[in-house]
């Protein structure tokens, strides 16, 4: 059959199992859009911006493991697109971007609306392609879902020339084995690393885990669990890894690094031995590494074999897949018992519990963002999917909402993009439609992408929006005033009446000030089912999120919440 | 501390694949001190060598993302292991009908030769390794090189001491557009 290289996009998108695309138009891509109707199995998604379509891809991928798919035209469109690939690159998020490219004979010539999107993308994408012939148009399309969902995920570029796009050519799907010498996606971890690992778990006495996103991303999560619970040791997670373990089991210490719990850090740097699975020593995860645990010896499991030795030298550095590898591990592996160990972390526990904000007797009246977060995690059971922006209230989700495989929290951890929440959350919502979605912004991140409403409501996306608003850009705020002697600059922000603006897009909100009132306003949010709702809650504006490790100290350096009285002291304990 | 790390390659000749190798190392603003890129005896498949001055820990980072490059199908740092390098230089060299014989005979000793002569300067061929090249440019500056050129550095292990292990391999997607190109 002879089809167009636009009607080959459409075709090579179904059988790669896509239903859903967030894109937008423009010049280059017309010939591909031309074609949309003749297929009505994909449904198309207007953003309001390519950056809202990318994190909306992104933020789909997320929530189900599939591909998330954004189409955007070429120039403009293409680079409105670039944070949103690096905002996927940086969290292994499968996303495949298709770009109008001006036609071949214009390439280099500074057509109108040309970018060179292949080399602006190239650092921040997995892997991409300029097809240069329709020939070679339906096997990048599936060498590219290949690569975008495949080993560690990532997102993937195909840029498309309009002569391309066109032009015409016989259409067979190739169905055969993909082979990519280069390209080996999941490593086969040898055994006598495994053997060697199970040595170090045996002789360790203060073993710890840190567990990231692999763990959701491999399925381990059960093998996890049960590593924990026959060798009694206990779990931090990164900020990704959340959700991966359950968070009231007596071995989980919480979030570790920069706002993470004091139990966690200090578990850390007094552990004999590392299990980090499935993540990758982010700065934020580790502070200094000088001082980081220093008296551990380290085992890392890690898909990317570039990860291992890469921040942080291993003593056995396994690359494979996570579940697999922790299914050979456990296999010859006895219960293991740490009792004593056990005992030290809990009285770490039990500071954190003194100092901890929603156990305090607080002087102030304002509401406080934890409070929130804490509300909102028990009035929706745990049971909602939750979508960040960057700032203090993500940080306060990630310490206030306790995840759960399911509905593990998705945010910009890597990137730290704001503006990702109301898009990415847009995604998740549509890609899951009968879960209960909660997207929480700050006053800042919103305004960055919240043109992305009216594409909520176009597609009556069911997403709840809790926004967080201080009336600051938070986090610079709160390093204003921890390292910067209060000098408040270019932080104060002063926004519209949020209430009003969601009317003007058709939108039902409400505004809370006080605790009492939040409930009420999140049972009217789970009661309106058509289409998005926003709450506006109105928080303490010079609230801090503890404990915090400065930038680049170490890891047990924290910056405390103070124990019922003004001021905060500073702690160091090892 | 800083070294001299030849770095070998083997990558799918393709458009665009040396721009991401060169990324690498760009993008920590590393200099790429000698690069060379040549086919082997499957079209389908170039081999670069690479000679980067930096540290142990360049070299690693290096290393490791270059493997991460789906174009990239084997990466070998030759540094511990037995390996052979060549490289070539021209030489363009003011030569006088007085200076003409010690030059020759400078080159004599290097196994260089003379591939151009003129009235006033002559053309000097010399392969090797790059201490003996740079040996040879020394022993000519006096007599004023006039314009110099390297072909870069070549590297191979030695015995079996093997990059290119991939050989039944090739890419799906090159294989199978050639099979429809050529029906």
């Amino acid at each position: 059959m002879e089809l167009s290289g636009a009607e080959i996009v459409w075709e090579c998108l179904i059988r790669e199992g896509v239903d859903l695309v967030f894109g937008y138009p423009g010049g280059a891509i017309l010939p591909t859009y031309d074609t949309l109707s003749s297929y009505p199995q994909i449904h198309h998604v207007l953003t309001r911006h390519e950056q809202g379509a990318a994190h909306m891809a992104d933020g789909y991928a997320r929530a189900t493991g599939r591909v998330g798919v954004a189409m955007a035209t070429s120039g403009p469109g293409a680079t409105n697109l670039v944070t949103g690939l690096a905002t996927a690159m940086l969290d292994s998020s499968p996303v495949v971007c298709i770009t109008g490219q001006v036609p071949t004979s214009v390439i280099g010539h500074n057509a109108f609306q040309e970018a060179d999107i292949t080399g602006v993308t190239l650092p921040i994408t997995k892997h991409n392609y300029l097809v240069t012939s329709v020939e070679e148009l339906a096997f990048s399309i599936r060498e590219a879902f290949y690569i975008a969902r495949s080993g560690r995920p990532g997102p993937v570029l195909i840029d498309l020339p309009k002569d391309v796009q066109t032009a015409r050519t016989e259409f067979h799907y190739p169905t055969d084995e993909i082979r990519l010498p280069g390209y080996q996606p999941v490593p086969t971890a040898p055994e006598e690393k495994i053997n060697r690992a199970r040595t170090l778990i045996r002789s360790a006495e203060r073993p710890v885990i840190l567990a990231g996103r692999g763990v959701l991303l491999s399925g381990a999560v059960a093998e996890l669990r049960e590593f924990a619970e026959r060798t009694e040791t206990p779990v931090g997670l990164t900020l990704l890894g959340k959700g991966c373990f359950p968070e009231d089991h007596p071995l989980c210490l919480g979030m570790m690094g920069m706002h993470g719990t004091g139990e966690a850090n200090h578990t850390v740097q007094e552990a004999d031995l590392l299990l980090a699975f499935g993540m990758r020593f982010d700065d934020r995860v580790t502070g200094n590494l000088a001082t980081y645990a220093p008296k551990a010896r380290k085992i890392h499991i890690d898909i990317d074999p570039s990860e291992i030795d890469k921040n942080v030298e291993v003593e056995v550095g396994i690359a494979g897949d996570l579940r697999q590898t922790l299914t050979d591990l456990l296999a010859g592996l006895e219960p293991i018992e740490h009792g004593d160990w056990i005992k030290r972390i809990t009285r770490w526990r039990d500071e954190s519990e003194e100092r901890e904000l929603l156990n305090q007797v607080l002087t102030s009246p304002q509401l406080k963002a934890a409070e929130v977060v804490h509300d909102l995690w028990t009035l929706t059971g745990g049971n909602a999917i939750t979508v960040t922006d960057v700032g203090q209230h993500q940080m306060w989700v990630a310490q206030y909402y306790a995840h759960s495989p399911e509905h593990a929290l998705i945010t910009s951890g890597g990137m730290g993009t704001m503006g990702f929440g109301l898009p990415g959350g847009i995604g998740a919502a549509m890609g899951r439609p009968g879960d209960e979605v909660w997207v929480v912004v700050g006053d800042g991140g919103f305004q960055m992408t919240l043109a992305e409403l009216a594409t909520a409501v176009q597609e009556q996306v069911k997403v709840n929006i809790a926004l967080i608003n201080n009336g600051y850009l938070g986090m610079v705020r709160q390093w204003q005033e921890l390292f910067y002697e209060k000098r408040y600059n270019a932080t104060p922000m002063v926004s519209p009446d949020f209430c009003a603006l969601a009317a003007a897009y058709g939108i039902p909100a409400v505004r809370v000030s006080e605790r009492s009132q939040i409930e009420a306003a999140v049972r009217r949010a789970q009661d309106h089912t058509a289409g998005p709702f926003l709450i506006e809650f109105v928080v303490e504006q010079h609230d801090v999120v503890f404990p915090m490790v400065p930038a680049g100290s170490d890891l047990h350096d924290m910056i405390r919440r103070p124990i019922n009285g003004p001021g905060r002291e500073k702690e160091i304990q090892s | 501390m800083t070294n001299r790390y030849a770095i070998t390659a083997l990558v799918e000749n393709r458009p665009g694949v040396l721009n991401r190798v060169v990324s690498i190392f760009r993008r920590p603003g590393l200099n790429l001190d000698s690069l060379t890129v040549g086919r082997t005896d499957r079209p389908e498949v170039s081999r670069m060598t690479m000679v980067l001055e930096g540290t142990n820990a360049d070299a690693q980072h290096v290393k490791r993302e270059l493997n991460r490059l789906i174009h990239v199908i084997t990466v070998e740092d030759m540094n511990g292991t037995p390996y052979v390098t060549r490289d070539l230089a021209l030489i363009k060299v003011r030569a006088t009908p007085e200076t003409k014989s010690e030059i020759l005979q400078m080159c004599g000793h290097y196994r260089a030769r003379v591939v151009d002569a003129a009235e006033s300067s002559i053309v000097i061929e010399v392969v090797g390794e790059e201490p003996e090249i740079e040996g040879l440019a020394g022993l000519l500056k006096p007599f004023g090189i006039i314009e110099m050129v390297r072909a870069g550095v070549v590297a191979m292990g030695r015995a079996e001491n093997i990059l290119d292990t991939h050989r039944e391999r090739s890419s799906w997607a090159l294989q199978r557009f050639a099979l429809e190109k050529a029906s």
